[in-house]
């Protein structure tokens, strides 16, 4: 506990605040979330003035195993916890810095998720309401801390399955790079996600699939098919995904408070077992596109106006 | 599948749960396990599977929502607090999968999900009160352990070649990080988490017993009541402990291994508050 | 990796606390904090900042000395500096340096 105060870095948009007469006039400029790093994003979430940093680089809890491999550690191991409200109820974010390694999952940064969760879930269970919130921007385990990585996305999974009956788990997924390897199925489980164009998310990437599977079966470098099959719209429009947004702080800001106001789905997507297994079962792997894909995983008859999961 | 190249998941199951209910790529039955009625649950290789790039043993889209239903129908079918004196059955999760399905179909599809959604069933059946025991029997890799077999309330290996559990085959990981599969291996010696050795795992707190003397391809009788015995008294074990996974970080290996894990817990529960 | 330390000479102390940056390719973060007034090798009690570098690249030791020289020619903080450094310019670390220092409100040093 320091006894030094804690000054933020100065507002990005101060250069907007200088000059205020412009914005009388001219509608307001977009902030783009994408470009904003971890700390900020989680920031821009949270209702204004309320955002309280946890386990934050002052407290130097760092990856034991990096240094171990001759790479230079981020205090925070790129995971931001902050507190704070949201429409005024309390709320957690955990927002991965993809600056740092890849956003991927270490021990710690993995174990500060898990904490927030499981910190969330009993604040829950003693009636006490927290609104959880991820920032997905990782590529999934950090190799150079391998099965401790693995380990921690267990552990993050189990939290989000228990805590998502108390009160619903909202992910986003901005870009630009999107949210890949164990971290995928965690979005998965999540009661809400928020999208945008630039997202993408898959279980594995896709140079993995190309090493794996060959050019043929995945270009990686053919982008605007890498965006078909796993963007964001396309996720949206196939009902994987159910907010998709601009990249603008506001529009994201809105779309998590507004997924809060739905409360918790009737049925989670990773519940829906028959519908999947019958959905499966009508698709053709010869002929299936991402847009035949649309037709099945979101029929027109089952468009949701209330943000339940298609 | 004639007997000379059965899978390991496969022969483990025949030998603990018999003939499984149905075919395809997920095996699932009920057999007898200390006098009562286990649930037993395994992924093979399915060379009809519909899918070409999942036809080995790894988890893919069919794999994923059927592993889901597999241990679904065990929660559905002791949901009733009022049968067996609100006892639920354990589910053995048998694991032999080498990695999760790689194609541009599977992640269309969202294969993501549907491994998440094992992830979430066995979950949900822990949370219920399922003894969830992860037996591992071959590899148990990445995304397909994820999905099949990490949610357990314990995991035991057996110490044979083969068992490992890693976040990525050495090959691939090879590639990726730019070093030989000589140079990982060495780096497995002196870096815990990145060993592809089941007794490196181990010192994690991650597995509960490592079951030694066993031939995981040709077990013999003895062998396999050995390992029937384990799962007896892990099923036990699970049930006197609370159903979260934060027995993982319990263990004395876990105090020296994964002390950053548990730091972490203990200041953030310190700072959760605003003093 | 490389661990590098250095000590100035400071003038006035340091009551705020500011992070900046990021540990990605050619970045660095900063931390700023008050210097520990507990430094035993201070025999006589004078203000001094302490800098702590880790960085990815070594053998460049002396450009460090260097920039934080320049640094340290208009900053009078007696500061806790810490470095997570991934292969920075020195332009990029100049940048960072100054950036906690208006960060911490300290930026009336000149």
């Amino acid at each position: 506990m320091s006894h030094a105060a804690d000054v933020r870095i100065s507002d990005p948009s101060a250069a907007q605040a200088a000059h205020p007469e412009a914005n009388q006039a001219a509608p307001r400029l977009r902030d783009s979330f994408i470009e904003l790093p971890a700390r900020e994003r989680a920031r821009a979430l949270l209702d204004a003035g309320s955002f309280r940093e946890l386990l934050g680089p002052f407290d130097h809890i760092e990856s034991p195993w990096l240094p171990l491999q001759g790479i230079v550690c981020q205090a925070d191991d790129g995971c931001v916890i902050a507190r704070g409200t949201i429409d005024g109820e309390p709320a957690v974010i955990a927002a991965l810095e993809s600056a740092f390694q890849g956003g991927s999952i270490g021990e710690v940064s993995g174990s500060k998720i898990a904490a927030a969760l499981e910190m969330a879930l009993r604040d829950c269970e003693r009636g006490k309401r927290v609104r959880p919130v991820v920032l997905f921007e990782t590529g999934g385990v950090r190799l150079q801390e391998a099965n401790l990585g693995l380990a921690v996305i267990a552990e993050i999974q189990a939290a989000i399955v228990a805590l998502r009956r108390h009160v619903p788990v909202v992910g986003v997924i901005a870009g630009m790079v999107g949210c890949f390897g164990g971290m995928s199925l965690a979005a998965a489980l999540c009661s809400y996600l928020v999208v945008t164009k630039q997202a993408r998310l898959g279980m594995n990437g896709p140079e993995v699939i190309e090493q794996e599977a060959g050019i043929e079966e995945l270009d990686a470098t053919d982008r605007r098919r890498v965006w078909q099959l796993i963007g964001g719209e396309q996720r949206v429009a196939s009902a994987l995904a159910d907010q998709l947004v601009d990249d603008d702080s506001h529009a994201v800001r809105a779309a998590v408070r507004a997924a809060f106001t739905q409360g918790v789905p009737a049925a989670h997507r990773s519940e829906q077992v028959d519908t999947f297994l019958q959905r499966l079962a009508r698709v053709d792997p010869a002929s299936v596109t991402p847009e035949t894909l649309r037709d099945v995983y979101n029929p027109p008859a089952h468009h949701a106006t209330n943000g339940e999961q298609a | 599948m004639n007997d000379t190249t059965i899978t390991r998941g496969a022969r483990w199951f025949r030998a603990l749960a018999g003939e499984p209910a149905g075919n395809g790529s997920v095996w699932s039955g009920d057999a007898l396990l200390g006098g009562e009625t286990a649930r037993f649950i395994t992924v093979v290789p399915d060379p009809a599977n519909r899918f070409p790039r999942a036809t080995t043993n790894v988890v893919g889209l069919e794999q994923g929502w059927r592993l889901a239903r597999a241990v679904r129908e065990a929660i559905d079918a002791d949901a009733d607090p009022s049968r067996a004196g609100g006892m639920r059955r354990p589910i053995v999760a048998i694991v032999d999968v080498k990695s999760q399905a790689y194609g541009y179909r599977e992640e269309m599809l969202g294969i993501h999900l549907a491994c998440a959604a094992a992830v979430d069933a066995y979950a949900s059946a822990r949370d219920a009160g399922h003894p969830v025991i992860a037996l591992i029997v071959g590899p148990a890799m990445s995304g397909a352990f994820l999905a099949h077999g990490y949610q357990a309330n314990r995991i035991v290996a057996l110490d044979a070649p083969g068992t490992m559990v890693h976040a990525m085959g050495k090959e691939a990981a090879a590639r990726v990080t730019r070093r030989t599969v000589e140079a990982l291996d060495a780096l497995g010696e002196t870096i815990v988490p990145m060993s592809y050795s089941m007794a490196s795992f181990a010192k994690l707190g991650l597995l509960d017993q490592l079951i030694d003397g066993v031939d995981a391809d040709a077990p013999d009788a003895a062998q396999i009541e050995r390992v029937r015995d384990v799962l007896i008294e892990q099923i036990r074990s699970a049930r006197t402990g609370d159903r979260t996974l934060a027995r993982r970080l319990e263990s004395e290996s876990a105090r020296l291994t994964r002390a950053a894990s548990i730091e972490v817990r203990r200041r953030l529960a310190e700072q959760w508050d605003a003093v | 990796m490389e661990h590098l330390t250095f000590d100035y000479p400071a003038r006035r102390a340091v009551t705020t606390r500011a992070h900046v940056g990021v540990v990605g390719s050619g970045d660095l973060e900063v931390l700023l904090s008050p210097a520990s007034t507990s430094d035993t090798s201070n025999s006589d009690n004078a203000l001094s900042a302490h800098v702590v570098v880790r960085t990815s690249v070594d053998g460049y030791g002396h450009i460090w000395k260097s920039v934080l020289d320049r640094f340290f020619t208009r900053y009078d903080g007696a500061a806790q500096i810490e470095i997570n450094d991934f292969g920075a310019t020195p332009g990029v670390v100049a940048l960072r340096l100054a950036e906690a220092v208006e960060a911490a409100g300290e930026g009336d040093a000149a």
